[in-house]
């Protein structure tokens, strides 16, 4: 599988290529190149999952890892080095494909959204170099390569969020992304510094013996290293960048935002799964808390949200969280129903990747048609953007869990793995997945039904997007129906050998029950032209519905620890301590010596009178020190 | 002849031709000539180091030569160098040469600039090369003296009391210095100030007590070492571009060059009784640059503090003394010369046109001057830490190697240390944002042109080496380390 390598190498050429010399190409020409790469990247990723899926297995049912390329990048010691290379195994595979077909799709659909835009070229160089990141973080053969590319993603995005650099939101979003995640990645490169120290090694798969002797501190290891991953993926309380970068173009939302980057934490956890289970299996129970608290704040935040594209970016949180709940339930007791979640989270990761950059090309058209991300402008879109609606209603539906399409069998998955590790779990995770679908349906109940906003239609009359906009969507909404059908379970388990996906029905016919009855719910409020029972919920609890619209003031928080403290309390004391404390301190050994000439200078009067008095008055020190000595 | 000698000697002959020389276009045929010789020289010594090392040469110091200068105090010319210094030379001929590209334009006595410049890099060059310890002290001298002029005659701003203050408290530090070096010279008893016969000897551990802070701290104020650290900011804010670029690029590295060469190699019991008391100090500068440079409004001054912190990681991470952090410390000695030579050339390229430093007034240069944003901006992610250019590499080998340290003491430290990546992130995009991002508002800076060709020649230079020591860190790594291991072997046995 040596050709692995061009996956990795193509967009790397295409951004250079783009970059240094993309100024100078026509838009066409560019977005060309851009896409012609991303498909030779996305077939070749397919020839890879087929060639990797249709191998023979390994003696005991599991699939081989294959490393087809390694080298050593940067030495430390003999056993510690960063190393490049590219590692094949079940995960990496399945995230290679979803990378590319959704960053494909991607490219594609920017032609025709982008259409026109200054800085074309400029754009489709980040994604390349974005898509390169990516791949190279999922191949990862080692932690700290992950860092590395785990670190090139996070500027790609920077890049991607500030790509209108001239909006001031523009740029402090991309600012505001780029350090809450830094904030996390320091975390994760303690974790990594710990790791290597105790591990000996920077590969994931430790010496036995190394495990023996430094397995207790493995828990903190791994433990910081979620919170890098945390950081990435949005967890409470470090999700407040993710709203934020929203301030990108709608493609990069889809591409970043929702499908691939923002699921780098959960692909994490997922890679240190062994490690979890044998060395932390408390710590990755924390892991499963965290997403389930982020899970439902993030809905709550939802339903109050009016800017479609905050609300996709909230149920990308909560989406998230579920994956995380899911690989946090596992446990070692039971070989096959103690890792269900991992195959369940696995499988969510890669359905939602799908359902999700769905709704955010769908959210593109429709801001496409009315130049606006307020719910207020739309209304009755349905009857201008046909294609838009039948897609978004697919992905709303997936997304809601209704079969039969992916996000119902998907979802199932999590939702037995937590009713299997306490029906606690398992009963808030299915009224978070009622409130999915209470949010989702609201918010397609406003935009393709709803008050229709005539006012601004008649002035600017909404239309369905250009083909290579509409075609993505019809792609992955074509994906989105078929893929809860494919047998997961045979290419990726816990232990790696084969599983067979069932329903469980007690599980399953809950959450379609609750699903429906959140969309009769919706629907009821939010179909008609008038909504007299969302405006009276309004009335009636302002100070939630303003809670929950502002984001239970988290950003206001955060403003406050870096306005307030870290700029008030530390940076500029600090700055005044350098200033008048140390400089004035040398100001003053400056100022004393000076004085000090000047009082010494007097005694160089010319006078020989006065020499003679000091020289004699020396004479008679000397001859008194000289007879009492 | 010894070919070391030629980074003296070249320099010497540029002096020669810059006096010779009539006109403006003379000046710059001479520097342009003089500038690439050297660097070539370094290229071909890094090649011809490299060969030599592999064919399984494993003498400590390559191409030594020794002549007597003054026999009563045994003091002699001897040259030589190893991995470290080899590096050291390659990224100073690296930053005199687009140095000079960075200042074609220098106004007024264009002449004598150069002649200060060239003079200033004899010193550089001579201390890199130098073995003896009287020797590299008298070329750190000579670095220094026209620091003052440069400063002074052609800089901007506070420049007298800057270039006032810099000489001052450098000179303090040389002072230490001297006192140093005669208490290593009587202490041990030696018959020679050469450094590769002195580590022989044994320095009593009660002179090691009191002469390893001497020079340490005499190193360690030209390392940016809190509370010394005063002169930089002032300093590097006054001078004009080339010498803000050789100053922070490579001046400082002298500090910590010296610290490891002399202070650690001669007196590693010195080392171990005074490394937790430096430790904290630089571990002070590391966060306390940082946190300072966040509320600053000058480009330059946001530059120097950024620098207080890199150059504290240098001592801090030759302090935690294990084999990883000493070669992640020269390793981010190289790093920190490039990016920050490349940071002060395009402030200086932007102060040329817009005249203004102040963050405040400055908005919206991506639209203006695009090949000057986008160096600036690769500048500021080099120097915060992206994979794939410099800083990435330095800092990685650093806190790895901190690591190694397993009290729990240096393992506080590694972990306040670590914080500076994100302040780092914290103020160079704060900068970034408000300066480059945005639409511009003053309507003069419209009018502006982007970079003519000697200034992109400069920054193109610098990019790609920044990128390329990012890119394929495996063989620098493996020259410096295997450098640092005779060294480190006197400090940890």
């Amino acid at each position: 599988m040596e050709y692995t390598i061009l996956i990795l190498a193509l967009p790397v050429l295409s951004f250079l290529l783009l970059a240094l010399a993309g100024m100078k190409m026509s838009h066409r020409l560019a977005g060309t190149i851009g896409t012609l790469v991303l498909g030779v990247v996305a077939v070749l990723s397919y020839l890879t999952a087929y060639q990797y899926f249709s191998a023979p297995r390994m003696a005991d049912g599991t699939y081989a890892t294959l490393i087809p390329y390694h080298i050593t990048w940067l030495p430390f010691t003999e056993t510690l080095h960063i190393d490049m290379g590219i590692l094949l195994d079940p995960i990496s595979v399945m995230m290679l494909v979803v990378i590319s077909t959704v960053s494909l799709m991607v490219h594609l659909y920017s032609f025709g959204y982008m259409k026109g835009e200054r800085g074309f070229q400029r754009y489709y160089a980040y994604l390349s170099l974005f898509t390169f990141s990516m791949l190279g973080l999922v191949v990862a053969t080692n932690i700290f390569q992950m860092y590395v590319f785990w670190e090139l993603v996070g500027v790609s995005s920077y890049l991607l969020i500030g790509f209108y650099y001239t909006k001031p939101e523009a740029i402090s979003a991309s600012k505001k992304a780029f350090i809450v995640t830094r904030f996390a990645d320091l975390g994760f490169l303690i974790g990594i510094l710990i790791y290597g120290y105790y591990m000996g090694t920077f590969t994931f798969t430790p010496d036995q013996q190394m495990l023996m002797q430094g397995g207790m501190m493995l828990p903190w290891a791994l433990g910081l290293m979620f919170v890098g991953g945390a950081g990435k993926s949005a967890m409470f309380p470090l999700h407040i960048w993710l709203p934020d970068a929203m301030e990108g173009p709608t493609p990069v939302s889809a591409l970043i935002h929702a499908a691939t980057m923002v699921v780098a934490g959960v692909y994490q956890v997922a890679r240190m799964f062994t490690l979890y289970m044998g060395y932390a299996p408390e710590t990755i129970h924390i892991v499963a808390y965290v997403g389930a608290f982020t899970a439902f704040y993030a809905a709550a935040v939802a339903c109050a949200q009016s800017d479609i594209k905050r609300v996709l970016a909230f149920s990308t949180i909560s989406q998230i969280g579920f994956m995380m709940v899911a690989l946090g339930v596992c446990t070692s007791a039971h070989p096959h129903e103690g890792g269900l979640g991992y195959m369940a989270s696995m499988f969510h990761l890669f359905t939602h990747a799908m359902f999700k950059a769905l709704l955010f090309l769908g959210a593109g058209c429709i801001i496409h048609a009315v130049h606006s991300n307020e719910m207020s402008t739309m209304g009755g879109l349905r009857k201008y953007m046909p294609i838009t609606h039948w897609t978004f209603l697919i992905a709303c539906l997936a997304i809601s869990g209704i079969p039969p399409f992916s996000g119902f069998f998907s979802k199932d998955e999590i939702l037995t793995a937590c009713f299997a590790f306490s029906p606690v779990i398992g009963w808030v995770m299915t009224v978070i997945a009622g409130m999915t679908s209470f949010y989702m349906f609201r918010l397609y109940y406003c935009i393709f039904w709803g008050k229709e906003n005539k006012e601004l239609h008649a002035a600017h009359t909404p239309h369905e997007s250009p083909l290579t906009m509409t075609l993505p969507l019809m792609i992955l909404a074509a994906i989105t129906c078929v893929a809860g059908f494919i047998p997961f379970g045979h290419f990726v388990s816990s232990n790696g050998t084969s599983y067979d996906i069932h329903l469980d029905w007690s599980v399953a016919g809950t959450s379609i029950v609750v699903a429906l009855i959140a969309i009769a719910l919706a629907t009821w409020m939010y179909l008609r032209e008038d909504q007299p029972v969302a405006d009276a919920l309004q009335r009636t609890f302002p100070k939630l519905h303003r809670a929950a619209y502002k984001r239970f003031y988290m950003d206001e928080l955060w403003l406050f620890v870096t306005k307030k403290i870290i700029f008030r309390c530390v940076s500029a004391p600090l700055a005044w301590f350098d200033r008048h404390v140390i400089d004035q301190f040398l100001n003053f050994l400056a100022w004393a010596t000076n004085a000090l000439g000047e009082e010494v200078q007097p005694l160089q009067n010319g006078r020989i009178q006065t020499y003679t008095l000091w020289f004699l008055g020396g004479i008679v020190v000397l001859t008194l020190m000289l007879l009492l000595v | 002849m010894n070919i070391l000698s030629l980074f003296v000697l070249i320099p010497l002959l540029m002096l020669l031709g810059l006096w010779i020389s009539r006109s403006v276009n003379q000046v710059r045929g001479v520097i342009v000539c003089g500038s690439s010789a050297l660097l070539l020289l370094a290229a071909w010594l890094t090649y011809t180091y490299v060969t030599v090392r592999q064919g399984g040469n494993t003498q400590e110091m390559l191409f030594t030569d020794s002549v007597s200068w003054y026999a009563p105090l045994n003091i002699c010319y001897s040259v030589g160098v190893d991995g470290i210094s080899v590096v050291m030379l390659l990224l100073s001929a690296i930053i005199v040469f687009t140095g000079t590209f960075a200042s074609w334009k220098i106004q007024p006595m264009t002449k004598e600039y150069f002649l200060w410049f060239t003079l200033l890099s004899i010193g550089v060059f001579g201390f890199f090369i130098s073995t003896d310890l009287f020797t590299m002290f008298m070329f750190y001298e000579v670095a220094l003296i026209p620091m003052y002029l440069l400063i002074g005659v052609w800089g901007s701003g506070k420049k007298e009391y800057a270039a006032m203050k810099l000489t001052l408290m450098l000179m303090g530090g040389s002072a230490f210095l001297l006192m140093g070096i005669l208490g290593i010279y009587y202490g041990s008893g030696a018959t020679t100030m050469n450094l590769l016969e002195l580590v022989k000897l044994h320095i009593p551990t009660e002179m090691q007590r009191i002469f390893f802070p001497m020079i340490f701290v005499g190193f360690g104020v030209l390392g940016a070492l809190f509370p010394f650290h005063t002169w930089s900011p002032d300093g590097h804010a006054s001078a004009p571009t080339a010498v803000s670029m050789l100053h922070a690029g490579v001046l400082m590295k002298l500090g910590g060059y010296g610290c490891f060469r002399i202070a650690m190699y001669l007196m590693p019991e010195g080392a171990a009784i005074w490394g937790d008391f430096f430790l904290v100090l630089t571990t002070i500068s590391v966060v306390y640059g940082a946190f300072s440079a966040v509320v600053q409004t000058d480009l330059k001054y946001i530059n120097a503090y950024s620098s207080v912190s890199h150059c504290g990681l240098v001592l801090f991470a030759l302090l935690m003394m294990t084999r990883v952090s000493c070669t992640g410390a020269i390793l981010q000695m190289l790093s920190h010369g490039l990016m920050t030579a490349l940071f002060f050339a395009l402030i200086g390229m932007i102060y040329g046109r817009t005249h203004t430093r102040d963050v405040r007034e400055l908005n919206g240069l991506m639209k203006i001057m695009p090949f000057l944003a986008v160096g600036y901006v690769i500048a500021g992610l080099a120097n915060l830490g992206l994979p794939g250019l410099s800083g990435f590499v330095a800092e990685m080998t650093v806190f790895v190697g901190s690591f190694q340290n397993a009290d729990l003491f240096h393992r506080v430290c590694t972990i306040i240390a670590t914080m500076s990546i994100v302040i780092t992130a914290v103020y160079i995009l704060r900068v970034v944002g408000k300066i480059l991002y945005g639409t511009c508002k003053n309507p003069e800076h419209l009018k502006l042109t982007d970079a003519t060709w000697d200034e992109r020649f400069a920054v193109i230079c610098l990019v790609v080496c920044v990128a390329g020591l990012g890119l394929a860190p495996y063989w620098v790594s493996n020259v410096i380390s295997e450098s640092v291991e005779p060294i480190i072997s006197q400090i940890i046995p």
